[in-house]
């Protein structure tokens, strides 16, 4: 096969895995409460300036201060649903829409008044200077080391969410209040505190994403815009509320994105216009997405 | 009919005046009953009477408007549902509303989410499966692919795995064939034998009154007539007026 085809490939692969978490955040709180998180790119733009400014004051760098974004995020997303979404709970959708649209729209300003439209990134990260920041496969075919752990990270974070879900009680607690919240309430389960639970592990796992990225992308207040498009894409390609489905299509996505301009001699230009391609051809076959309930 | 469990202690659960309304639209006016420990109480009346809001109201899934709800000596009213389930009132809701999408082990786990339920959980489990045999040989199953017999034991099932203090049964037999509400009113049968204190409504009301230490008639969210099972079922008033027998 074309070396340049086989690197396109890898990048697709892996630019796919964290395309996935995204997704997934945004596809557990659907499953769990039948809303639409509109300020998902923002909270991964707020990730990322997370670990621009741990890099910037303390020299943090961004993989040293994962665990601290994830936790800050982890709190933003509890923030978000104690503050804003639990008083919309029962309000209707357009309502729901307007308020974390409307969170997304004052976050992406207020990052825009208090840090500037400004593109910024992490000078010479640890892992661009590990084994001189890429790993040649053969000839002709790298791959960019914080591209590869950024990943990595990505799938650890995806199995993790897996298993809680899967294999703990918690994660029994979230499946039974998805499916019916009031049955769950006679068995003891707080919606509530399930709710919380919820939006902060979906932002935690933006977080993940927003500190991997930062690694060896550009930081700056609309970066979560096109993130986010296609993470709507891909929970809906995907089915919305499924976790394996956000998995497989954000891989997808991803190869379509890298992949397709190649083949189809297209310009990388329009590779939004074949990951758009991809989802009406899925959706007019499978309206309910690869892997939907709904 | 059994002896009647001994009732000069203070009520298990006692409702007081109880008002509930949907949406500024009244469903009971001032309710007021007793369950004593180990007794087996039935709620009957005709349709949209108000059985299942009662119940309702109980778990703290709709808020009274006033009135008493107290178990033992506590206030439940304004309780939150899962608090309200941690002190021991397994509410089997009407529709059995099982979790479809989860197996028939998973639905019995989260009828012992509670913290007081979890450190028996599997001599309780044990219990369960001992009573519900089919539940046994399904227990990996998807609970949505159970038929609906199969559906209301796993309700009840996980109902008990709370080990509660007062079992609260809504329309058990709802829906299932004669052979299948046989073995339902024998599960409530044993289940009373063992101690079990319930609060049952039921559609089938001559086999209710029958096992029921004591019942109430409800019409349009108030209570019209109460006593022994046996002896509403043999007055005149109460068979032709709120029975239909
Ligand atoms: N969710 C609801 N919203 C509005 N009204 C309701 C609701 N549930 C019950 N009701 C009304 O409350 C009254 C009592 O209903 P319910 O408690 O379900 O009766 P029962 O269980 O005895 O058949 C009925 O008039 C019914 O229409
Ligand atoms: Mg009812």
């Amino acid at each position: 096969m074309d070396a340049t085809i086989v690197q396109a490939v890898l990048s697709g692969a892996l630019i796919g895995m964290i395309y996935a978490l995204i997704a997934a955040g945004l596809s557990l709180i659907f499953g769990l409460m039948e809303i639409v998180n509109f300020a998902h790119g923002e909270f991964l733009m707020l990730a990322m300036f997370s670990s621009f400014w741990m890099w910037e004051l303390w020299r943090l760098d961004p993989l040293a201060s994962l665990p601290i974004t994830a936790a800050l995020m982890f709190g933003v997303g509890v923030l978000t649903n104690r503050l804003l979404v639990m008083r919309v709970l029962n309000a209707p959708a357009l309502a729901q829409i307007f308020a974390t649209f409307g969170l997304g729209l004052f976050l992406r300003a207020s990052a825009q008044y208090l840090w500037t439209a400004d593109f910024r990134a992490i000078q010479d990260p640890f892992l661009s200077r590990v084994a001189g920041g890429r790993i040649a496969l053969g000839r002709d075919v790298f791959i960019g080391v914080p591209q590869l752990v950024a990943a990595v990270i990505a799938a650890v974070a995806f199995a993790l969410l897996g298993l809680l879900i899967r294999r703990t009680r918690l994660g029994l607690a979230l499946q039974a209040v998805a499916e019916d919240r009031s049955t769950a309430a006679l068995m003891g389960i707080p919606a509530g505190r399930m709710f919380d639970l919820g939006w902060g592990i979906a932002a935690a796992c933006v977080g993940i994403a927003g500190a991997v990225l930062a690694s060896f992308y550009y930081i700056y207040p609309s970066v979560g815009v096109t993130f986010a498009l296609l993470a709507y894409i891909i929970v809906a390609l995907g089915g919305f509320g499924s976790i394996t489905g956000a998995l497989i299509a954000g891989i997808m996505v991803g190869l379509v994105e890298i992949v397709a301009p190649l083949l189809l001699g297209i310009p990388p230009a329009y590779k939004y216009a074949l990951v758009f391609t991809l989802y009406l051809l899925v959706v007019l076959v499978r309206p309910q997405g690869l892997f939907g309930r709904y | 009919m059994q002896a009647r469990p001994d009732r000069a202690s203070t009520p298990l659960l006692a409702v007081e005046d109880l008002h509930v309304s949907y949406g500024g639209v009244p469903a009971l006016y001032g309710l007021s009953f007793e369950v004593h420990a180990g007794e087996v109480v039935a709620l009957v009346g005709a349709n949209g009477a108000g059985k299942s809001t009662t119940l309702r109201a109980i778990s703290g899934l709709i808020p009274p408007d006033s009135g008493s709800i107290r178990l033992d000596d506590r206030q439940l009213n304004r309780m939150p549902p899962h608090a309200i389930a941690a002190l021991g009132i397994a509410h089997v809701p009407e529709g059995r509303r099982i979790f479809s999408r989860l197996s028939v082990l998973q639905n019995l786990l989260l009828g012992s989410y509670a913290r007081t339920a979890r450190s028996t959980e599997q001599q309780t489990l044990e219990e369960v499966l001992t009573l519900f045999p089919r539940l046994r040989e399904r227990l990996h199953q998807p609970a949505g692919t159970l038929s609906g017999g199969e559906q209301q034991m796993l309700a009840i099932g996980r109902g008990l795995m709370l080990r509660p203090r007062l079992l609260m049964l809504d329309e058990p037999s709802l829906g299932l064939a004669p052979l299948i509400v046989e073995g339902i009113f024998d599960v409530v049968r044993t289940l009373s034998a063992s101690g079990m204190t319930i609060l049952l409504i039921e559609q089938n009301v001559q086999e209710t009154l029958m096992l029921a230490h004591r019942a109430y008639v409800l019409q349009v969210g108030q209570i019209v007539a109460t006593g022994a099972g046996v002896d509403l079922l043999q007055s005149d008033l109460v068979r032709r007026a709120y029975l239909g027998l």
